[in-house]
């Protein structure tokens, strides 16, 4: 019985770093309505910088806030330069837009920081917690436990900020009706900036986390992948959703992995997650949380 | 006032000066649809002033033009000029004419749907930043709407058709303006509530002082509210006047207040209607 709960909470943990790299693109879709198909390479594109700059001799609190500061400038150029010359276009062409600017991204990090694997240490070790092994006889990974810990505070900060801050709100007035956000005098590119900017310091969380665990080489932009199926579950446009979908998609996928892999000849947790999705919006198409398109006159 | 003399450059309402002066203007949607062809009006200090005419006329037209959302619509003012006490607003973004004290409630209402209706009103409120001042203009507007207020903490996308007017309404008055472009309020509401929104128009006319450019079909509501009334036919002004003397006219209310028979027609209709009718006399 404790094998099972290992592999819960390992799977919840994990499912806490899905739901980081998901948040991503949760808040992009919301506010402009765009699927951001370079979430996954901003992800690398953070962690190679962290990297870069503590190659270039700033300690870990210094490349930090070094990081943040051209996440978030990335962000304000993307929208500037790719997003606000396409504003009133179909989203298809956003969308097309947005691959075109994962590969742009991905050619300029390596050009800046080169393509070798890098390691990553943020300090946190990945071993069992002693106490919890002896108390409990379960063996929880240390990183694991913190990174969780570190999404649940960015998650929760980003909860207040949509529902407590006058920002937070115009971002959800946007979301919702872009037209009517313009009427009563909410400068929809400023907005937009801020959200890019904000997904940004996402994405190098989200960095950081996963470089940390996997290494800092260009399979990390695949992490998006691990996200989808979060998506489809949570829905585009909830915080909530990305959380849950995220612990959902971690737990069953671990458990499907270990109790059926094995009739199965094992490899299922790769895809197991999007089985799941695909069901789940067979009966809910706006995933399990999205926002009921509301259908009133 | 005669439709042929009111195709002409008409004058500002007389009394109160103008706050609101738009001049000749044209306006083209997409590069080549050209739906505005020299549009013409003013809009006193204090005053109450409607746009009239049949769907597509152009008043939804006009009124972007003058908030500048016309352009999130690839629509551009191409001739003309737009003066807001008397300066020049023509190129500002609606950022800086909500500022300025302009503000639309859109046709259609144009709720946050998924915001709840106090969530709305402080969105209302993204111009102004002074914690007080917003929770003031709250309560300003919750005393003027106190049905918004029993509805606080509801979805605005699961109100009532009049109770999104009244937040849409609201959301603009949190935003402190002294003239508000209202685009058909009416639009699918019972009469009662129409009325009960026509009256609030009217105290925040007469107490807040907010000038209203009102655009609305539902001409026999709209010129018992408004001091002036501008009737729009194709994308030119065909007609205008004080509202009484508009609602006594005898074509306006051939054609637009439905009180003679026969389907309702347009003014340019007329000089081969009147030949016709003079020859079946
Ligand atoms: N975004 C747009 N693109 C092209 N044509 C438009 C657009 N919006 C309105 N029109 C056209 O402009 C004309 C006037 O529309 P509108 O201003 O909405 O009239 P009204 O508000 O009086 O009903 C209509 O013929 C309409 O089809
Ligand atoms: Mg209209």
């Amino acid at each position: 019985m404790s094998f099972f709960f290992e592999v819960l909470i390992g799977g919840l943990l994990s499912g806490v770093m899905y739901s980081l790299v998901a948040l991503g693109f949760v808040l992009i879709y919301k506010a402009s309505g765009v699927f951001n198909f370079a979430q996954g390479t901003m992800v690398f594109f953070a962690a190679l910088t962290f990297v870069g700059f503590t190659e270039l001799g700033l300690s870990f609190w210094a490349a930090l806030p070094a990081t943040l500061a051209a996440m978030v400038v990335l962000g304000l150029v993307i929208e500037r330069g790719v997003l606000r010359p396409l504003v009133n276009q179909p989203q298809i062409s956003l969308f097309m837009a947005t691959i075109g600017l994962a590969f742009l991204l991905e050619g300029l990090s390596q050009l800046l920081w080169g393509s070798e694997v890098r390691g990553l240490d943020i300090g946190i070790p990945d071993e069992p917690i002693a106490w919890i092994s002896d108390r409990f006889g379960l063996n929880i990974s240390r990183f694991d436990l913190s990174a969780a810990l570190i999404a649940a505070v960015l998650v929760i900060a980003l909860a207040l900020f949509f529902s407590r801050t006058r920002i937070g709100r115009a971002l959800r007035a946007v979301a919702d009706d872009h037209q009517a956000a313009l009427a009563v005098g909410i400068p929809l590119q400023q907005i937009w900036a801020i959200v890019w900017g904000v997904a940004g310091a996402v994405a190098l969380v989200a960095g950081l986390l996963w470089g940390a665990r996997n290494g800092v080489q260009y399979a990390l932009t695949f992490v998006a992948l691990k996200a989808l199926p979060v998506l489809m579950l949570g829905g585009l446009e909830s915080i909530p959703g990305a959380i849950v979908g995220g612990l959902i998609v971690g737990a069953s996928e671990k458990l499907a992995e270990v109790y059926i892999g094995p009739y199965v000849g094992g490899g299922i947790e790769g895809w197991f997650p999007y089985v799941l999705a695909l069901v789940v919006l067979l009966f809910r198409p706006e995933g399990l949380f999205g926002e009921k398109i509301i259908r009133r006159v | 006032m005669n439709a042929h003399a009111a195709t002409a450059q008409s004058a500002a309402p007389a009394a109160a000066p103008a706050v609101l002066v738009v001049n000749n203007i044209e306006v083209i949607y997409d590069h080549v649809i050209l739906v505005l062809k020299g549009v013409s009006l003013a809009v006193p200090e204090g005053g109450i002033v409607a746009l009239l005419g049949a769907n597509g006329a152009g008043k939804s037209t006009t009124l972007k033009a003058i908030s500048n959302l016309l352009r999130a619509e690839r629509g551009d003012v191409t001739k003309g000029s737009i003066e807001f006490r008397g300066t020049r607003v023509d190129s500002l973004t609606p950022n800086a004419l909500v500022k300025l004290g302009v503000c639309q409630v859109m046709e259609g209402r144009h709720c946050f749907q998924h915001l709840t209706v106090e969530e709305n009103l402080l969105a209302g409120a993204f111009t102004r930043t002074g914690r007080g001042e917003v929770a003031a203009a709250l309560d300003k507007v919750y005393t003027y709407f106190p049905r918004l207020k029993v509805r606080r903490a509801s979805l605005a996308g699961y109100t009532s058709g009049g109770e999104q007017q009244m937040t849409a309404i609201g959301r603009a008055l949190m935003a402190a303006p002294t003239m508000i472009l209202l685009d058909e309020p009416s639009m699918g509401l019972a009469p009662q509530i129409v009325e009960e929104i026509f009256e609030i128009v009217r105290d925040l006319n007469a107490r807040e002082r907010v000038s209203f450019l009102l655009a609305e079909q539902n001409t026999t509501v709209a010129l018992r509210y408004a001091n002036y009334g501008y009737i729009l036919e194709n994308g030119r002004v065909v007609m205008d006047g004080d509202a009484t003397a508009l609602g006594a006219n005898e074509d306006v209310k051939e054609f637009y207040l439905g009180l003679a028979s026969g389907e309702r027609k347009s003014f340019r209709d007329v000089k081969h209607y009147r030949r016709r009718k003079r020859w079946l006399a």
